[in-house]
């Protein structure tokens, strides 16, 4: 039997919430995240609709307890709100003589302070103290510092699935004895810069976003950041400490089809659930509840649904997307999902697909509409897909 | 897990795509930065795909499609890039944009400005629909791909895994980290690299894919016995602490190795955490350095690698990256070390 990877701490920051405690309170309250543009400073301001962390940079560092204020990136202090919180969470401070790695997922890593200041890089030195966060690493070194971590740090780039590989290959490391736990996630910050890019793309919506809809019309960008520890089975043993789900499964593949868009029939959403499930060594009807990549685009949602229709079968299970109430955080959406999915074990409840009216066409399956309580929620996949057709699916479990 | 280096793919500011020639003489430039000796792209890349593609991703598809030709290899078990800086021409072209307060039109170079674009690429080319990731650290991006190649070939012998480093340099990322010291002020002679006294490194570029396998095959050029990083080690006796173990994780000690290689740059402050192990801790073996030929960039180290390997593949060290007077009496282990400021540090260790 390969070694069990259990999880031992959850933090999150997001557009609804600035720790687990009220991410948690805002999912129960049917609360979304998602409104004007406003801490952003943009030609957009109050004219596109997103999911911010609402608070502004200056208190995210207060928050974050950063003392020398210059050089941190909104990205990063994302990063270190949400993993510290993971890191106290699971209580690693208190278990020493163990092998601890940080891996992160960030795209746009610090482009928020790099497009503030790129003329002054160009043009004169006064901004010099953030250009090393031009590129992934810094973030990432900046939490490793904030939490002591050194054994192993490693930064993961693929898109919207950033969080759900450095879930997958923290999960491997510890299985291959290199680590014996892990604070892995993602962080993501909005910037003018990837607003920009997915607007020439044409997938924003200017209307809250309402993924699996006849009628959706594309994604509300959100930020934030979400870190689980991920720990072996040994470790935890030793500790006696709690384990609030267990990460069963997991499946990496690539569309192979086009650089930005999905393959009608999803073959990469298909595969990376396909091979997550075979790892587990679940069955299609033990899986209660899918937390979907769920966009709102018209290409993602019917190639994911019809992805999921083709491997569950008569089998589908509870099926939501929760980005209309955290938007879609793209590097950090794998992780900020992956709570919200082990959420609903911890607690056996579903998240409801906000702003849902009308069934699609092309899919036979509605998703969940409205808050489950009292759900036996024993195993949830959770999908996570990216530009390039980077697609990872992972699954947890509860554990008794 | 051991895994056996069976096909390689380079370009590089030598002359190293498309030869068999192993370093006979070496490129000269008196420049900003190093360029590449490019190969013809319209051999491995379609025209019109091609057209739409940057230089880097060009590079990284070209070199890629060359290392499975060299392996003999037509479907990877997995793609892996590291890259310290993706893209920079895209992103710099979107840079630009935001400065003069215009917004885009055209998504491209935001496609490609975006990371993951090679190894994307590269799967899009073969139609792979298998494991797929890209690793973004600085100058562990491209040993975190090696150690994941390693991880897969361990979870599953018969994998051949396509693993890359890539990076390149624009005159306007070269001016703005010339504002933090890291390169020279002004243009310089690569050959000539340790005979500036001047502060910081030049600059280079280049991409260098590798075929990992379980497996030995006709092609192997050697075995690339372990991989690992140290992030921000205490001190430099924490460093030699972690490369003996490094080297005792795979029954190695510094006495079996063969040759050195360091990532020496000529940026004085730089490399004195070199010379200072030269003189210790490497003291009686043969050393060597690369950077002359490649410059520095974040993934240097597959530049290093493909070095190391045809070493070990061809029983030679060309004499351009010998550092002293030791050659070495046979060539069965090498390890190469390289750092970054003094804060990011890996080894790698391959056998013949």
């Amino acid at each position: 039997m390969p070694d069990k990877i259990f999880v031992t701490g959850l933090g999150i920051i997001s557009g609804i919430g600035n720790n687990l405690a009220e991410n948690l309170d805002s999912l129960l309250q049917s609360k979304s995240g998602i409104g004007n543009l406003f801490y952003l400073d943009s030609p957009w301001h109050n004219q596109i609709l997103v999911s911010e962390v609402k608070s502004t940079t200056k208190e995210l560092i207060h928050r974050a307890g950063i003392h020398f204020q210059e050089g941190y990136s909104r990205n990063s202090l994302l990063g270190i709100i949400a993993s510290a919180e993971a890191f106290n969470h699971a209580r690693l401070k208190e278990f020493g003589g163990l092998r601890t790695g940080l891996i992160s997922g960030t795209t746009v890593g610090g482009m928020d302070e790099c497009e503030k200041h790129y003329q002054d890089f160009l043009t004169n030195d006064s901004a010099n103290i953030y250009i090393d966060t031009y590129d992934c690493a810094d973030s990432t070194e900046k939490i490793a510092d904030c939490l002591h971590i050194s054994d192993y740090i490693t930064t993961i780039s693929t898109a919207c699935s950033s969080a759900a590989n450095a879930i997958m290959l923290g999960a491997r490391m510890i299985r291959n004895g290199k680590l014996d736990r892990v604070v892995a996630g993602g962080t993501e910050s909005l910037t003018k810069f990837h607003l920009n890019g997915f607007n020439t793309l044409k997938i924003l919506d200017n209307e809250p976003c309402k993924p699996f809809d006849e009628n959706r019309k594309g994604i509300n960008l959100g930020e934030g950041a979400a870190y689980i520890v991920i720990e072996s089975e040994k470790a935890v043993k030793a500790s006696g400490k709690k384990v609030f789900a267990e990460l069963v499964g997991w499946g990496n593949s690539c569309e192979a089809f086009h650089q930005t868009a999905s393959s009608p029939d999803g073959i990469g959403a298909f595969l990376a659930m396909k091979k997550a499930l075979e790892m587990s060594g679940l069955t299609v009807d033990e899986i209660d509840y899918i937390n979907a990549h769920g966009t709102g685009t018209d290409n993602n949602d019917i190639s994911e649904g019809r992805a999921i229709e083709r491997l569950f079968g008569e089998h589908l299970p509870k099926i939501s997307s929760t980005k209309p109430f955290t938007g879609h955080t793209t590097s950090a959406a794998g992780s900020t999902e992956a709570i919200l999915s082990i959420l609903c074990i911890q607690h056996q409840l579903i998240w409801p697909n906000l702003n849902f009216s009308e069934k699609m066409h092309d899919l036979n399956f509605i998703p969940v509409t409205h808050l489950i309580k009292d759900v036996l929620v024993n195993a949830v996949m959770t999908n996570s897909f990216g530009f390039g057709g980077n697609n990872t699916s992972l699954i947890f479990k509860k554990y008794d | 897990m051991i895994s056996y280096i069976n096909g390689i793919g380079i370009i590089s500011p030598q002359k190293t795509a498309e030869t068999t020639d192993f370093l006979s003489e070496a490129v000269e430039y008196y420049a900003d930065f190093l360029g590449c000796v490019d190969p013809n792209f319209r051999t491995y890349i379609d025209p019109i795909a091609s057209r739409r593609m940057s230089r880097l991703i060009k590079m990284g598809v070209a070199s890629a499609k060359m290392c499975l030709a060299d392996g003999g290899c037509n479907m990877p078990d997995g793609i892996i890039t590291g890259t310290g800086l993706g893209s920079v021409e895209d992103t710099e072209k979107i840079l630009g944009n935001i400065g003069e307060g215009s917004q885009l039109t055209n998504p491209t170079p935001f496609i490609q400005s975006t990371y993951n674009t090679i190894s994307s690429q590269i799967a899009i080319m073969l139609k792979c629909n298998n494991y797929n990731s890209t690793y973004v650290h600085r100058i562990f991006s491209f040993e975190s791909g090696l150690q994941d190649a390693m991880m897969h070939i361990s979870e599953n012998h018969e994998n051949n895994i396509l693993v890359g480093g890539i990076d390149e340099m624009t005159q306007n990322h070269l001016s703005i980290i010339r504002r933090l010291g890291h390169w020279k002020m002004g243009p310089a002679n690569n050959l000539k690299l340790l005979d500036y006294s001047t502060p910081g490194a030049i600059a280079g570029q280049g991409s260098a894919y590798f075929l990992l396998s379980g497996q030995k095959t006709e092609t192997t050029y050697c075995k690339l016995m372990d991989v690992r990083t140290f992030y921000k080690p205490e001190s430099i006796e924490t460093i030699e602490s972690g490369i003996s173990k490094f080297l005792a994780d795979s029954d190695l000690a510094l006495e079996d190795i063969d040759l050195v290689i360091t990532g020496i740059n000529g940026d004085f402050k730089n490399d004195e955490q070199y010379y200072h192990l030269n003189r210790t801790f490497f003291n009686n073996l043969p050393l060597s350095y690369y950077k002359h030929l490649c410059g520095e960039y974040l993934t240097s180290s597959g530049f290093a690698l493909w070095l190391a390997a045809n070493i070990l593949k061809r029983q030679v060290v060309p004499p351009v990256i010998l550092l002293n007077e030791k050659s070495p009496k046979r060539l069965k282990n090498i390890l190469i070390y390289n750092h970054f400021r003094q804060i990011n540090h890996s080894v790698m260790v391959v056998s013949a």
